[in-house]
């Protein structure tokens, strides 16, 4: 199982900071900044929607095929082709809408966004301007408890539909500058993504990685992307600005591109907010301008990618080719009733069962894991017995081999098995300890191997009685040691009734039957 | 423009010396040289063996390779496939199967609607070597139906034009007087029907490209209700205007095509759930007819556009086929629609504003004209320079303008404020009508070359016709008379999906009107 390691790669900020001071002003700049400025985090999500086809014709959506494979004539812009909304698109859409606690339009629309680029095929791409299907939402997280926990709410202005663009390949390798020649694969031309919008209301790499997590457990939960960031389905841009503590106006913000998973976005962040404040104090603020920043993740830096001179006019204007979309309270309500539990609403009701936050954040943020978890509770475990064994034992297993809950053999239902047994007295905890990897590896019901290895619980009073009985006489000296006074003694003799059990014995029981027998009854 | 007056020339002397001939519309099938006819006589004769669909297919390509030098409506002339769709058709016959409404019928497309295996242009030299690996959704009813396409039509590059001049290939001439324009955009569409090279056509309409060149050639055209034909593999020139109908001789010819093609198409989600009637089953000829045909029907004539502006003989022209439909039965009354005048700076806003976005797709980099430049930006921009005419242009940088950031709300947000006045106009007025009468064009068919230098005279042109496509309303256009040898289009505008009784009106007309019978057609052919 993969824990979120994530956060440990907060400790890098203060090295970004260092970074800075060295790279940018001789003064000391993590001297204070932090108590001194704020940071302004606003982030730009992009999800590509795993539909089975494409948003606007019946291409299939797929990653990986070979190129200009998947492609007919309304994804690559031929004269006359027309759009055809995907019914799913839509619904995915109203889905995380709901799940972001946004308000669905009942009527919008697609607007065109107008630019020019090789791997654009109509010269625009559909797309919703000044009425997206959701807006005005927020998501609720719950910060690792390493990092001194809590909870947030961050805002969400909209979400809206939009159809992705082709791949431009460059010749002679991934850059444009220097390649002699430029292909483009239009297999992701139509692909539908829904484009999610925050509040500025971030102020932490943190909090920003925090939140781009929820935003990929929501999906995933929903099952309307695999939010895989490596793949680029799902892809983050960051604006962030700084500015003294204290003040209301923004500073100049930045956007920073170019990170592919949640660590690499904390510590992009956190850069920037580091070199923003280090300028800040310096008195250089005019070096802060509005531009586009790309994150490299082996020199642990941002570099200006491009100045924005004005902003682009895309000339939106109504798509005409699509009808206004429109939703009915029935529609909705379906929708509604069809989503499932979502992260948070799991977190709630793990942490209203008594777990901790920090069984609650692996258990419930993983979707492998949660749907692993809530298999073994439906099976009748009891909550904190089966937490116990997913953040110990099983843990450390998955950790050791390297794999994931996926990977494992045991069925879920198998460890509701092994915790009953344990808790009706078949089994000792130590056997359960024992046969797990056993079971994590092969399979296999737990009662079976434990009746298989002969590992029963030894639980007849008579039996207990006759080991006691072995055990005292097989040691009459620290028997006589006992009587005399040496009471610590007794765990001696039950590790030697254990012992001599194979480690079976009732516990309790042998206790009360040694105690018995030691004081002489 | 340094090519025109040659190829005016060109037109001029092949005109040929006119020699007055009977033009019967719906009669004569004997003549050797004009092949006319209707739709269903010609399935009368394929189904009793008077004649095969080859031998019909051979007629009218002889007639296309006899007229073609002195009109030049064809942009592409499909002479194998045609032979072979026909001798599919002459099989269906021997095999006893059931024929389509179009079976053998031959038709010439605009140039501007897709059609598989066949180059599609539009008329822009950017298109020139395209061929479209798909049918659009109408060509493709129209093959199931049993038409043979003939070719494809020439017209304005990409439907934007009034004259057939804005062509990237060469200009088309009005067969009846051959150094006047066909009217556009579909004039390859229209003249190819007036000089009988084909059965009938298939036009575009977004601002009156159907029937202000079948006004100008004296052919039946009609403008269907937006979303009845399905604009897939439609050429987009402004989506929310654009729709795709037929050109023919006569209405009931009109009505065949209409049907065969009408209808919702998954692939157009601006085509309605309508369903598509039987567009002839109340089209009677003139000897079922009795002497009030029409009594009960309410027309009114548009006030504005029998004013200021107008030619004399086209009101002339207009008041005579009012006087005639009140002899029918028919109430006719005077109507106002105050929003009128608005129309046409509505439509130059927002046609051009779609345009500018639909042309983007021809760029160079998938298919059409490339220009190979230094950098991306330049052979975008050689690519368009050297791929589009001056019209085009000239409505890529107005729409451009109006989409601007700044500028949205005073052209294209109003301009859609004024379409939605002129659209409550006309539902207000053909509340209390049936249908609405005006004339198609202020003119009759100007000479070549007389507006080419003057875009907005010619826009001034397209004044009766754009409201009809910015309410998104069917209208027919019916010839009506001559003025000075020139043929008049009567136009009739009906509610949504109203077509049926726009076709029954027309046709009633076109039944009873026997000026128009005895209209002179110049003789095309040169003679030998």
């Amino acid at each position: 199982m993969k824990l979120p390691g994530m956060h440990a790669q907060g400790v890098r900020r203060g090295q970004a900071l260092k970074a800075v001071a060295e790279g940018l002003t001789a003064q000391d700049a993590s001297a204070g900044l932090e108590e001194k400025y704020e940071a302004v985090i606003g982030i730009e999500t992009h999800v590509q929607l795993n539909t089975a086809t494409k948003a606007f014709c019946r291409c299939r959506s797929q990653y990986g095929a070979e190129p200009n494979t998947n492609v007919c004539p309304v994804c690559m812009g031929l004269p006359g082709a027309l759009p055809v909304l995907n019914a799913r698109v839509l619904e995915s859409a109203v889905k995380l809408g709901l799940a972001l606690h946004c308000t669905i339009a009942p009527r919008s629309k697609f607007d065109r966004k107008q630019y020019f680029y090789p791997d654009l095929p109509k010269g625009y791409q559909i797309s919703q301007f000044d009425i997206p299907v959701a807006q005005s939402g927020w998501v609720e997280v719950d910060l690792p408890v390493e990092f001194g926990g809590g909870r947030r709410r961050f805002g969400v202005t909209r979400a809206h539909l939009e159809e992705d663009a082709g791949k431009s390949v460059h010749g002679g390798g991934g850059r444009l500058s220097g390649s002699g020649f430029s292909q483009v694969d239009l297999n992701r031309a139509g692909v539908p993504l829904i484009e999610i919008v925050s509040d500025p209301d971030m102020r932490t790499g943190l909090e920003a990685a925090e939140y781009g997590a929820e935003i990929q457990r929501i999906v995933r939960y929903l099952g309307i992307s695999n939010g895989n960031m490596a793949e680029g389905s799902m892809r983050c841009d960051v604006n962030v600005s700084v500015r003294p503590r204290g003040r209301e106006r923004f500073g100049t913000k930045v956007e920073i591109k170019n990170m592919n998973s949640f660590s690499a976005m904390q510590r992009a962040i956190d850069f920037e907010i580091a070199r923003q404040s280090a300028l800040l104090e310096a008195g250089k603020d005019g070096e802060i301008v509005l531009e586009t920043r790309l994150w490299e993740e082996g020199a642990q830096r941002t570099i200006s990618m491009r100045v924005k001179e004005g902003l682009a006019d895309y000339r939106y204007f109504p798509e005409p080719d699509l009808p206004e979309i429109e939703l009915t309270a029935d529609y909705l309500e379906d929708v509604r009733a069809s989503l499932p539990e979502l992260p948070d609403e799991k977190r709630r009701r793990y942490a209203a069962a008594g777990l901790s936050m920090q069984d609650v954040l692996v258990l419930a943020n993983n979707s492998d894991v949660a749907a692993y978890f809530e298999r073994v509770l439906g099976a009748g475990a009891d909550i904190k017995a089966a937490a116990n064994w997913m953040m110990g034992d099983i843990t450390k297993y998955c950790k050791a081999e390297k794999i994931l809950i996926t990977d494992v053999a045991m069925a879920p239902e198998t460890l509701a098995e092994l915790i009953a047994l344990i808790g009706d007295g078949t089994i000792s905890g130590k056997i359960g300890k024992e046969i797990l990897p056993d079971l994590l590896k092969e399979g296999g019901g737990a009662k079976q191997l434990v009746e298989k290895k002969g590992l029963l619980q030894i639980s007849d009073d008579s039996a207990v009685e006759a080991l006691v009985d072995e055990v005292l006489a097989a040691h009459p000296k620290e028997l006589e040691l006992f009587r005399g006074g040496k009471k610590k003694l007794q765990g001696f003799f039950t590790g030697q009734v254990m012992k001599k059990s194979g480690g079976r014995v009732n516990p309790a029981l042998m206790q009360k039957v040694l105690a018995a027998k030691l004081n002489g009854q | 423009m340094a090519q025109r007056p040659q190829l005016l020339k060109k037109c001029l002397e092949a005109q040929p010396v006119f020699q007055k001939r009977c033009r019967a519309m719906a009669t004569s099938a004997s003549n050797a040289d004009v092949t006319t006819g209707s739709i269903k006589q010609l399935q009368g004769d394929l189904r009793s063996g008077a004649r095969s669909a080859v031998e019909v297919a051979k007629e009218y390509l002889e007639r296309v390779a006899k007229t073609e030098p002195s009109v030049r409506s064809f942009l592409h002339v499909a002479e194998e496939s045609a032979l072979e769709q026909a001798a599919a058709i002459d099989r269906a016959i021997e095999g006893g199967k059931a024929l389509g409404p179009l079976a053998g019928v031959p038709i010439g497309v605009k140039d501007n609607i897709c059609t598989k295996g066949l180059p599609s242009t539009g008329g822009s030299r950017i298109l020139e070597n395209f061929t479209p690996p798909y049918d659009a959704t109408a060509i493709a009813r129209l093959k199931a139906a049993g038409a043979v396409i003939i070719g494809k039509m020439n017209c304005d590059e990409f439907g934007m034009g009034s004259s057939t001049e804005n062509s990237g290939y060469h200009i088309t001439a009005n067969p009846w007087d051959l150094t006047r324009v066909p009217g556009g955009s579909s004039g390859g569409s229209a003249a190819g029907v007036a000089a009988g090279q084909v059965m009938a056509s298939l036009g575009s309409d977004t601002g009156g490209s159907i029937r202000q060149p079948a006004s100008f050639c004296g052919v039946v055209g009609l403008k269907p209700t937006y979303g009845l034909v399905s604009r897939y593999g439609l050429m987009a020139y402004a989506s929310s205007l654009d729709c795709i109908g037929p050109l023919a001789n006569s209405v009931e010819d009109a009505a065949i095509v209409l049907g065969a093609m009408a209808g919702h198409d998954e692939a157009d989600s601006t085509s309605e759930k309508q369903k598509v009637p039987d567009y002839t089953a109340n089209l009677r000829p003139a000897s079922e007819l009795d002497s009030r045909p029409l009594a009960g029907v309410r027309l009114g004539l548009i006030s504005e556009t029998m004013g200021e502006g107008v030619d004399p003989g086209v009101v002339t022209a207009i008041q005579a086929a009012a006087a005639h439909y009140e002899q029918l039965g028919a109430v006719v009354e005077e109507v106002s629609l105050p929003s009128f005048r608005q129309g046409l700076p509505a439509y130059y806003v927002l046609a051009p504003s779609e345009a500018s976005s639909n042309l983007s797709r021809y760029d160079g980099v998938r298919y059409g004209l490339r220009v190979e430049g230094d950098e991306l930006t330049s052979m975008y921009g050689k690519t368009r320079d050297q791929g589009f005419g001056a019209e085009v242009k000239r409505r890529i940088l107005m729409g451009t303008y109006a989409l601007s950031a700044g500028y949205y709300d005073a052209f294209y947000k109003r301009a859609q404020q004024v379409r939605t006045l002129i659209q409550r106009d006309f539902q207000s007025v053909l509340s209390k009508y049936d249908a609405l009468l005006s004339p198609t064009v202020p003119t009759t068919a100007y000479q070549i070359g007389e507006k080419t230098e003057d875009p907005l005279s010619m826009y001034v042109g397209d004044i009766m016709t754009v409201n009809v496509n910015l309410a998104g309303l069917p209208a027919l256009v019916v010839p009506c008379g001559l003025d000075q040898g020139l043929p008049v289009g009567l136009q009739l505008v009906g509610p949504a999906f109203g077509e049926a009784e726009l076709l029954r009106l027309g046709h009633v007309f076109e039944q009873t009107n026997s000026t128009w019978r005895n209209a002179d057609l110049p003789e095309l052919v040169v003679a030998r």
